[in-house]
């Protein structure tokens, strides 16, 4: 088996797909290492498929607007698989006047950077989407947001970087990281040590421990995320919907199932058993919230249940790029629950930074180091 | 499980067989030629394959064709069916209307 490579990736999720696929692309030679059985077994698979600029913190939207812009139209056709890409827009929906203001001051920052968003009226957000209920006084409009299938986009990444060369390796969780001669160098697991010039820590929650053999801390903690999934319903609309709290999104599927998070306000106080699990309060409580925007689906059956961890950071957004003090070393984790639609810009932005050290997009916002202690 | 698994090991080739439209999912229409596909893709374990093409995310959520899936990539990669391991079952059991699930809350009360 092979064990040693120019780049080793600690991760494979969509990132660690995604940033394999294009190294690839540019002839380099790559192992990855997925810690689970599963290739995107974690927040890759358990999102509610967002590919979305509009509610995102401006330090991190230019580089999904570079997405959306460059790589998300013709993903389906490069990947050889059908990701599902929909870009019909996203309503971020307010029911309060509380809610208006969060969602005003969310379009202003976007607006500051260049996105097109705006707020509408209720009745506007009815001749968008009909289905919804009056309840809904205000929204967020970003017609060049979307949705996407997470399961087939991130798999696609794997199968072709696969079929370009790179080594994927699964049961492979990683313990620790070795530095020799100042310079990063050797990825230890319970079975092997691998080799590369360069490693790539992209392993959500995980990376924390990993990166902690190498004296570097990124302060991040698990946050519950858990969505239902309906039977497949007729085709009722196209954009992705949210809210301003961010307590409650989804979308319907091309195979007409929904897809709809939400929380149950107690996630922080789960019972963690090892595994994800539902709390048996959260479906019921999304149904309630679902019945309320949208009166109609009331009759729609639940099929499935899903959670997942989410790998959160105090300020909501990732680190990602090179460590200082170690050469060789990039990280890119803390996505925070939003990790899916800004995967293939950081994917692709990676990988030239690992080989040509720059990048088109400035990451100097989202760089590990930036945690500071409020006084 | 957490068994390394090297996913460039050599299964060899794919060979189309005279069964491969043989519908094998049938909530969700996908035949034996697909799951035999996906393999050579890469798909190595019946969660990936789950997520992959939709096998048993259907109504009867996988109780119909599980087994079936299961011997097909087995065969396909050259191993024991015994040693895949079958992918999560979800809440809930049956499918259930959202206004009825949504009431958990409303039933609690009532058994005070």
């Amino acid at each position: 088996m092979k064990t040693s490579a120019e780049v080793v990736i600690v991760g494979g999720g969509i990132i660690g797909c995604a940033t394999a696929y294009y190294l690839a692309k540019m002839g380099v030679d790559v192992i990855v290492l997925e810690g689970s059985d599963h290739i995107g077994n974690g927040g890759s698979s358990r999102n509610g498929g967002g590919v979305r600029q509009s509610g995102r913190d401006v330090r991190e939207l230019p580089l999904v607007m570079y997405g959306i812009k460059n790589l998300w139209p013709t993903l389906s056709e490069e990947l050889e698989v059908d990701c599902e890409y929909h870009q019909d827009g996203n309503l971020r929906l307010g029911k309060t006047e509380k809610h208006r203001e969060i969602l005003t001051k969310l379009a202003d920052n976007a607006r500051g950077v260049g996105l097109d968003v705006r707020m509408i009226d209720g009745d506007e957000v009815r001749s968008i989407n009909p289905y919804l209920s009056d309840e809904v006084i205000c929204a967020s409009w970003c017609p060049t947001d979307g949705h996407a299938n997470p399961l087939t986009t991130t798999l696609g990444y794997y199968k072709m970087a696969r079929r370009l060369g790179v080594t994927f390796i699964s049961g492979e969780p990683v313990t620790e990281l070795r530095v020799i001669r100042g310079k990063i160098r050797q990825v230890i697991t319970p079975n092997n040590v691998y080799e590369g010039e360069s490693v790539l820590v992209a392993a959500g929650l995980d990376s924390r421990e990993i990166l902690t053999s190498v004296g570097i801390d990124i302060p991040m903690t698990n946050s519950l995320l858990e969505c239902l999934v309906t039977e497949a319903q007729p085709h009722m609309f196209d954009q992705m919907l949210g809210t301003a709290e961010a307590d409650f999104y989804g979308h319907q599927t091309k195979h007409g199932s929904f897809v709809f998070g939400g929380s149950s306000g107690l996630e922080r106080y789960n019972k963690d058993n090892g595994t994800p699990i539902n709390s048996s309060k959260t479906a019921p409580c999304i149904c309630r919230g679902i019945m309320k925007y949208f009166p109609d689906l009331a009759d729609a059956k639940i099929v499935r249940t899903w959670a997942g961890w989410m790998d959160a950071s105090s300020d909501g957004v990732p680190s990602l790029g090179t460590v200082d003090e170690i050469p060789g070393l990039y990280v890119a984790c803390a996505f925070n629950g939003h990790g899916f639609g800004i995967a293939p810009a950081v994917g692709e932005q990676l990988a030239k930074l690992i080989v040509t050290g720059k990048t088109d997009i400035d990451l100097s916002e989202l760089h590990y180091d930036r945690y500071k202690a409020k006084i | 499980m957490n068994s390394v698994n090297d996913r460039s090991r050599d299964i060899g080739p794919f060979v189309p067989g005279p069964d491969d439209d043989m519908l094998i999912c049938r909530c969700e229409e996908i035949t034996k030629g697909e799951i035999r596909r996906a393999v050579h893709d890469g798909m190595w374990t019946l969660t990936e394959i789950r997520r992959y093409l939709r096998t048993g995310m259907g109504l009867c959520q996988g109780q119909t064709c599980s087994k079936l899936v299961k011997g097909i990539v087995a065969r396909e990669l050259g191993v024991s069916p015994a040693e895949l391991e079958p992918a999560t079952s979800r809440v809930p059991m049956r499918p259930i209307e959202m206004k009825v699930f949504a009431n958990e809350a409303a039933e609690e009360k009532e058994g005070e």
